[in-house]
């Protein structure tokens, strides 16, 4: 039985909070915008360093991105992951769905003898939830989805989930290595650990493999490997309101406010 | 670039809706889709099929034509009783393939984004998820989705040109349900598949359901909260109460931990159509007016009078919320 092999993917998304849009040009400012790491993909890491508390192993992290994002990386490090790798190649960028699943794939294989492939629920920006289950297709093995909890069984090599459906929860178990989405904010992410500090900021070596690197098929990356494209930008139906201000003590305001209520609900 | 596995030429001219059920119930979504997919049929002159996979389920057919839906295409198996990854991924595939519909919708669901996402891979073709908007070019029968996932008041309109099927998910809510009076032609077609039990390897080992059912779809009154109201919505559950609402949340208070996550409105939680929406404390990003946006109507109360939410509220209210949801409480007893 070899020791536990995790790998976390992470993505650096820019924090939506400071995200602006140029509603002439329409384009999104990213000029003066902040970056972190997609914050669901924290839990996803958080669930990796419980697994290797109990089970021991190694935790690797993995992302696509410019070399800029091997800061982020470095974070992953210090909170508690052994290893990182960053995908990056001016030939990865543009990737939508189909090929950024395929290139993390290609990532995943390369690494080897993966047990467990743990992803964040959705990434704050795109927001498409799709990648975890083009992984595991890639990959062709199994999955489960946004579970809050993950026990392993390594002698059976099963991996057994906790999710919540609708109106309560279900347990299920699938065949080791798999692919896991992890349910957003059900764990506490740990912090940067400062002990580790000195060696994930300088010490440690974030591995950087390029297209060729991963002896990807480069008509499946970037994209070239991309079947959907962006053909327009429009701005949000803004529906028109009112805007009618009540304004008062708060006293007046509350009054004011049941008498508008009961008008609207009448009928309801 | 890596062709599909079957191309325009090969295409059928078709939309076909993957139906979710739950207990013996179609979901919203699923019928929200069909509505939807009837419209864009009835465009373009083509078919509307839904697609419906499970077991001793032949029943729910008639509900799908209610909704729109000219032909069901029905797949049932012992071994497609419960959902599996692999179980349906691989029927719903088989019979794509052997139809080659040009457009495909399934729902944004937990189970539907996962057969989505494994099925576009298996079919080399493109995805576009969560659209908030379908149309379909009518001289080209190319579909147009409409996405607002870029953070701030824009949407992007993504297509295929060269990939089939078109695939699409669509998150529950943004769709209107339409019932049909004049019915097509009504044709359950029985689409032959292979399965066997060493394909399933998912195992449910316990399943633990019957709790409520939360669902802000339905509810024509929502009382929302953000990072405004502190965590209390213990005060907005009062009001809903009184209103015969349902409560409400943007996003920070659901990942503090404060409410239920099905609570959630917005771009990463639920996009409902109330008749009257009440957010209290919120600031209004983007992300969560996507959620309320249909609202008939909209009451803002936030103690920032620069707080984005007032330029999509029809009744704006400068003052803290902790002040004046009390005194309503009080004056609407």
């Amino acid at each position: 039985m070899h020791p536990l092999n995790i790998i976390v993917c992470l993505k650096v998304v820019p924090k939506s909070e400071e995200i602006m849009v140029n509603t002439e040009t329409m384009a999104i400012i990213r000029e003066g915008v902040r970056s972190e790491i997609n914050p669901p993909d924290m839990n996803a890491l958080e669930m990796a360093l419980t697994l290797k508390d109990r089970y021991g192993g190694q935790v690797a992290l993995l992302s696509m991105g410019p070399a800029s994002f091997e800061n982020y990386l470095r974070v992953g490090l210090s909170v508690g992951a052994d290893h990182a790798y960053l995908l990056s190649d001016p030939l990865f960028a543009g990737a939508d769905t189909l090929a950024t699943t395929y290139t993390l794939a290609q990532g995943i294989i390369k690494l080897g003898g993966v047990d467990v492939v743990l992803c964040g629920e959705e990434s704050a920006d795109g927001a498409t939830g799709q990648v975890p289950a083009g992984i595991a297709e890639w990959l062709n093995i199994g999955q489960l989805s946004m579970l809050s909890n993950l026990e392993l069984d390594l002698t059976r090599r099963v991996g057994r989930g906790r999710r919540d459906i609708k109106g309560g929860y279900e347990i299920v178990e699938v065949p080791l290595p798999c692919v896991v989405s992890v349910q957003t904010a059900c764990n506490e992410p740990r912090f940067i650990n400062f002990e580790r500090n000195p060696w994930a900021f300088s010490d440690a070596r974030v591995i950087t493999w390029n297209a060729a690197d991963l002896e990807a098929n480069f008509e499946c990356i970037g994209l070239r490997g991309s079947p959907t494209i962006v053909t327009g930008l429009a701005e949000a139906d803004d529906r028109d309101r009112r805007h009618e201000y009540i304004e008062g003590t708060a006293h007046e305001i509350a009054q004011k406010l049941a008498a508008l209520l009961e008008n609207l609900l009448e009928g309801v | 670039m890596v062709s599909s596995l079957f191309s325009v030429d090969d295409q059928a001219q078709a939309i076909w809706v993957y139906l979710e059920h739950t207990d013996g119930n179609l979901e919203n979504v699923s019928l929200e889709m069909l509505s939807e997919g009837r419209v864009l049929a009835d465009q373009m002159g083509w078919p509307l099929v839904a697609l419906l996979l499970g077991h001793g389920i032949e029943d729910m057919c008639q509900e799908a034509f209610t909704y729109g839906a000219d032909q069901v295409s029905l797949a049932e198996h012992k071994l497609l009783e419960d959902f599996t990854i692999e179980g349906y991924t691989s029927v719903v595939y088989q019979i794509l393939l052997q139809s080659k519909p040009s457009v495909v919708l399934l729902g944004a669901t937990h189970n539907g984004r996962d057969l989505a996402g494994r099925l576009a891979v298996r079919l080399r073709t493109g995805l576009n998820a969560d659209c908030t908007g379908l149309r379909i070019n009518p001289d080209t029968g190319v579909l147009i989705c409409e996405v607002s996932g870029f953070g701030g008041g824009v949407l992007a309109l993504i297509e295929m040109q060269s990939h089939r099927p078109q695939m699409a998910t669509v998150r529950p809510g943004v769709f209107s349900l339409r019932e049909i009076t004049a019915v097509p032609s009504e044709t359950i077609v029985r689409p032959s598949f292979n399965i066997q039990p060493k394909d399933i390897y998912t195992k449910y080992i316990e399943r633990f359901g019957g709790g409520d059912r939360i669902d802000l779809t339905g509810s024509p009154v929502l009382v929302a909260g953000g990072r405004g109201i502190d965590g209390d919505f213990q005060m907005l559950e009062t009001l809903a109460q009184l209103l015969n609402g349902e409560v409400g949340a943007t996003r920070p208070p659901v990942d503090d931990g404060y409410i239920e996550r099905e609570r959630q409105i917005g771009q990463t939680g639920v996009v409902c159509s109330p008749k009257l929406a009440v957010c209290c404390g919120i600031s209004g990003a983007f992300h969560f007016v996507v959620g309320i946006e249909k609202a008939d109507t909209v009451i803002a109360i936030n103690k920032d009078a620069k707080a984005p939410i007032f330029d999509h509220a029809d009744y704006c209210i400068v003052a803290d919320v902790k002040q004046i949801v009390p005194q309503l409480i009080d004056a609407l007893k």
